[in-house]
């Protein structure tokens, strides 16, 4: 008797409760995506940005190597944004200057200035997911953050540090990405990243990025000064430290083309 | 003190069972801590210099244990669309092993082109779907003549190709880690294998290798050991005629196992390859106490004693030679202690453990078996008796032919033993039914052999591998490698370089060359890493701050000797050219090289210090210093000679067969031991001279000793059917001396101490306190 009714209590108790989140909330897919939105909103309208960054490389010894890049960005409204880094140390790529143009989908238009050939070089990739200079940021964990890029699931809201973060994770579209999913930690009250674990291709945790000391700037941006990617899995990590943030200087199309990628020094 | 322990064991056999069943539940309840550790980094103590150099190179580089899948189409070639098909789908599925960190393959490699000023970056076939025919004559001369592909990822014919996983096992749960990646690759086989049922796939690398080392030590646990079990039950059934006898000794053995391995796990032991004979060979060991008790019993029962007296004699009269024997060959085992392989180490303490339990159960629960279980016996003659007397009065008649004769022959067998090569051929460790070795054999015939040496060139400065002095040394050094006839393959990151000078300069070939400023190389290479996608990263092959990278070679399967030497050319080399460079050569295959060598010289002062200790113990127990001397040639022998006659069955010695002679010597003892206690008897004590001595002491252990030797070399030979060649080898060199002490023993020990004895009475230079019995000698001597 009790075994007979037993799978009809189920159903009837899974239709109550699925009718009822239904009915009082979206989909953790539409959560997801609304706080992507709203993050990429809140930081709209920054229009050009320069920076300084230094790479701190360090592998399971402890062993260290520097990295510094100088790094313009554009805002596109419509688009991927453009940037240019230009690289100052190590001194034998000292003048070498990157430039790309990021698009949602698909693969970005690259260019590479090589000083010591004085001549400037299209990079035809696909290839996002390598390491960036040798450091473990991922050239693809460096572009600007398109909501295109991914699709999105709400997870939960938990507390991060003083801060309320709703937790979201995010799948790739990019089938060259070298990740299955991110998880990000997203501050409810100004949309500022804390932190985001990477997982790789057969879905296990591979690197965790946190964010620290962010500043506003404009009044409006929110920019952190230290970026730390740690590899559980090789045990190396990079601190990606930031300075010097400066914008609205008046940067256009101009400063991002491969003419202004020979001046860029 | 031991008679009280004989009285409890004749008096109160049920309450004796009872407790030594309480306390071997209790022990064996340590085996639920009994691990196998799979990983051959176990056969390498932390202190071994050549694992320190290898550890800390791993460190600065990433991890190199590795999964190879080789796959070999039936038709014979790869390069056609369906096959390059499956292959870019393994390469893709790949990617799931767990703890993979990168994945190489021919589908994946990536291709450098360049068009005009566009630098393309692919992977060789990026979509399988979109291959025609057409492209197959390309893609085929690009892989087969590409060096980093070339006998690495494809034979120079297209005709076998290899998948190649990295993997980076945490290290935080080793027990679990290995078989957790080996389940999903044998998930990927059978997925590969029935979507191309045309293709033959093999498995090899070092992750395999260790897998196998499981596979062929459980394989080992479940065919040897009930092996062992028949022929000891068959052995004492027949030879000593007596069931309730063997079903005693089955007990003894079951308990001696169970407490030897439930207290090697309470006290932190983990299995490996070697330490997971120790069932095998203590049952070997704790049988011969038995039969000793069995046959003395059985002779008093025989003349007529009643049941408990004719134990209590029995256990009386071997009370001293099984405990001296057992403390022998516990030392025996002990000296394995001074090997530098931790195994090695595990498997003479647990045996030496055994053997003491097995003595300690042997005077206890073997006495009360025996009174709780009916025993019936049947007044008989012995014929093997008869058997004995033929082969004293043989060795007595021949005794002048006799000595000079075996000298001849042990000197003739102890002269070969130089010419044993030292070898540790890991591969070689497997026999060929193992497929980890079908699959390595077929790689080195096919693509490259197992054998690889990774070579660390250190500049000392920050972004000084970019230096063309620098890349110029790495490329010399590259093509000289490339030259030596053991190479099969050199991955190099000069390679990479020279490919994109060419690629930089429109596919020119003309700059298939190296830069020529520091510059150009590291703007190439910042170039190179931007477009290289995860897993396939320049990390592998350079530090964090680009003052050194590293050199792989691939070699055909080489002796230890020739990798050695090998290694000594490599750093010759660099002293010549390259000496402000530091250079570490380290890997694997180098690390089992060294061990033989190594584990032979320790073993050395093992073996040393066993002998003087063995020899002090005989000393006491036969209470006269000559006559532990005279121990020493029989004890000796035996082992040399064995090592001579395997000159003759395989002729390479390593890592294994290192720690034969220490743990024989203490075996080997036990029958000269029994031997010489008995003709010391009849001498001292019963004041016979040299020739009937001999008789006695034939007569009172010749059968003993001979069915000993019978069981301990069946034990032993069972061990050496095992699929693990370490194993195998170590129980058939152990056999065959255990064999010919038993010869020595019969043969030249009897000719010798009637010629000693005879000499002695001429100079009267007895080192015997007790001297009564040589003045009768010179009279017998014509007997």
């Amino acid at each position: 008797m009790n075994l007979q009714l037993k799978p009809l209590s189920w159903i009837l108790s899974a239709l109550i409760l699925g009718s009822a989140s239904y009915a009082t909330a979206e989909s953790a897919e539409d959560k997801g995506l609304a706080i992507a939105q709203k993050t990429k909103q809140s930081d709209l309208g920054w229009r050009d940005m320069q920076a300084q960054m230094t790479m701190v490389l360090r592998n399971s010894q402890g062993q260290e190597s520097i990295r510094e890049i100088r790094l313009k960005s554009l805002e596109q409204e419509t688009d991927g944004d453009k940037s240019l880094s230009i690289f100052d140390k190590p001194l034998d790529v000292k003048g070498t200057a990157f430039l790309s143009f990021s698009h949602p989908v698909g693969a970005d238009d690259q260019w590479l200035y090589l000083p010591a050939l004085k001549r400037v070089k299209r990079i035809a990739s696909r290839n996002k997911s390598g390491p960036f200079m040798g450091s473990e940021f991922a050239y693809e964990d460096l572009t600007s953050f398109e909501i295109e890029k991914y699709t999105y699931k709400f997870l939960r809201n938990e507390p991060c540090g003083v801060e309320q973060c709703s937790v979201i994770e995010q799948y790739p579209i990019d089938k060259y990405s070298g990740y299955t999913r991110r998880i990000s930690w997203i501050d409810q009250s100004e949309y500022r990243l804390h932190k985001i674990e990477f997982y790789d291709r057969k879905g296990a945790p591979l690197k965790t990025l946190t964010y620290d000391g962010y500043k506003q700037y404009l009044g409006k941006h929110w920019r952190p000064d230290l970026m730390k990617m740690v590899n559980h899995q090789t045990k190396k990590n990079t601190d990606l430290i930031w300075s010097d943030y400066r914008f609205k200087e008046g940067l256009n199309d101009a400063d991002f083309n491969k003419n202004s990628l020979k001046r860029a020094r | 003190m031991k008679e009280r322990v004989f009285d409890v064991a004749i008096k109160h056999p049920i309450w004796v069972l009872l407790v030594s069943i309480i306390l071997v539940v209790a022990a064996a309840a340590g085996a639920k801590n009994l691990v196998f550790k799979s990983d051959y980094r176990v056969f390498f103590s932390e202190e071994n210099p050549q694992l320190t150099s290898f550890e800390s190179m791993q460190k600065v580089y990433n991890k190199s244990d590795n999964v190879a899948f080789i796959i070999a189409p039936k038709e014979g070639s790869i390069f056609t669309p369906e096959r390059l098909a499956a292959i870019h789908e393994l390469t893709l599925q790949s990617w799931q092993v767990p703890y993979s960190t990168r994945v190489d393959s021919i589908t994946n490699f990536q291709h450098t082109v360049a068009e005009d000023d566009d630098l393309i970056v692919e992977d060789l076939v990026l979509d399988p779907e979109t291959l025609v025919q057409n492209d197959m004559p390309r893609l085929k001369t690009l892989a087969t003549n590409d060096p980093l592909m070339r006998s690495k990822l494809i034979s120079p014919q297209g005709h076998v190709s290899v998948v190649n996983i990295t993997i980076q096992l945490p290290g935080i749960n080793p027990v679990a880690e290995v078989p957790e990646v080996v389940s999903k690759i044998r998930e990927l086989e059978a997925q590969f294998v029935k979507a191309n049922p045309g293709v033959d796939l093999y498995l090899s690398g070092m992750i395999m290798m260790n897998n196998s080392f499981a596979e062929a030590s459980q394989n080992d646990f479940t065919t040897l050991v009930p092996l062992m079990f028949l022929i000891v039950i068959v052995a004492i059934i027949f030879l000593l005629r007596t069931f309730s006898g063997a079903l005693a000794t089955i007990v003894i053995i079951i308990f001696t196992i169970l407490s030897t391995m439930g207290l090697a796990g309470w006290t932190g032991f983990y299995l490996t390859g070697p330490s997971i004979s120790t069932p095998t060979v203590v049952m070997t060991l704790a049988v011969a106490d038995c039969v000793h008790i069995l046959a003395s019993f059985f002779y008093e029962l025989r003349q007529g004693e009643e049941k408990s007296k004719a134990l209590r004699t029995s256990l009386r009269i071997n009370f001293s030679p099984v405990f001296l024997t057992s403390a022998t060959t516990a030392i025996g085992f002990l000296s394995m202690n001074f090997s530098d392989s931790p195994p090695f180490r595990d498997l003479g303490n647990m045996v030496a453990a055994g053997v003491m339990i097995a003595f300690v159960l042997s005077i206890t629960l073997f006495p009360a078996l025996l009174m709780l279980l009916p025993i019936k016996v049947k007044p008989q003659k012995e014929e093997t008796t008869g058997l004995m007397d033929k082969l004293s009065a043989f060795v007595i008649s021949y005794r002048k032919t006799l000595l000079p004769s075996m000298t001849v022959i042990i000197l003739a067998l102890v002269v070969f033993v130089p010419f044993n090569k030292l070898n540790d051929d890991f591969v070689k460790y497997f026999d060929e039914t193992v497929p980890f070795r079908q699959a390595t054999d077929f790689m080195q015939d096919n693509l490259s052999g197992l054998t690889s040496i990774e070579i660390s060139v250190n500049t000392g400065e920050s972004s000084g591998i970019n230096a063309p002095a620098y890349l110029n040394t790495v490329e010399n050094f590259s093509q000289w490698l490339r030259a030596q006839p053991e190479t099969d393959h050199v991955s190099t990151l000069t390679d990479i370089v020279k490919r994109l000078n060419k690629n930089m300069h429109g596919d020119d070939p003309a700059y298939y060359k190296l830069p020529e400023n520091r510059e150009l190389a590291a703007q190439y290479l910042l170039l190179y890493e931007m477009s290289l996608p995860y897993g396939l990263d320049l990390n592998n092959q350079l530090n964090v701050d680009k003052s050194s990278s590293r050199i792989v070679g691939t070699f055909k399967n080489l002796t230890s000797n020739e990798q050695v030497k090998l290694e000594e050319r490599l750093y010759k080399w660099f002293a010549d050219n390259a000496p402000q460079y530091t250079v570490q050569i380290a890997s694997p295959t180098l690390m089992f090289a060294h061990i033989g060598q190594r584990n032979i010289q320790s073993m050395l002062i093992g073996i040393t210090f066993a002998l003087i200790l063995i020899s002090f113990l005989l000393g006491i127990a036969l209470k006269s210093v000559r006559y532990g001397l005279i121990s020493l040639l029989p004890n000796l022998a035996p082992a040399a000679m064995g090592f001579g006659i395997w000159y003759f069955i395989d002729g390479q010695v390593g890592l294994a067969l290192s720690v034969v002679a220490g743990m024989t010597l203490g075996i080997v003892v036990d029958d000269t031991v029994h031997f010489l206690s008995k003709y010391r008897h009849a001498r001292v004590d019963k004041g016979k001279d040299s020739t009937e001595a001999v008789q006695y002491a034939f007569a009172s252990v010749g059968r003993a000793l001979w069915i000993t030797t019978f069981v301990l070399v069946a034990g032993f030979l069972v061990l050496a059917q095992s699929s693990f060649k370490i194993n195998a080898d170590m129980g058939l060199l152990t056999a065959i001396t255990i064999l010919i002490a038993l010869v020595v023993d019969f043969l030249f020990l009897p000719p010798l101490l009637m010629k000693l004895d005879s000499n002695n009475t001429t100079n009267d230079q007895i080192t015997n306190e007790n001297k009564q019995g040589e003045t009768d000698e010179p009279s017998t001597k014509t007997a």
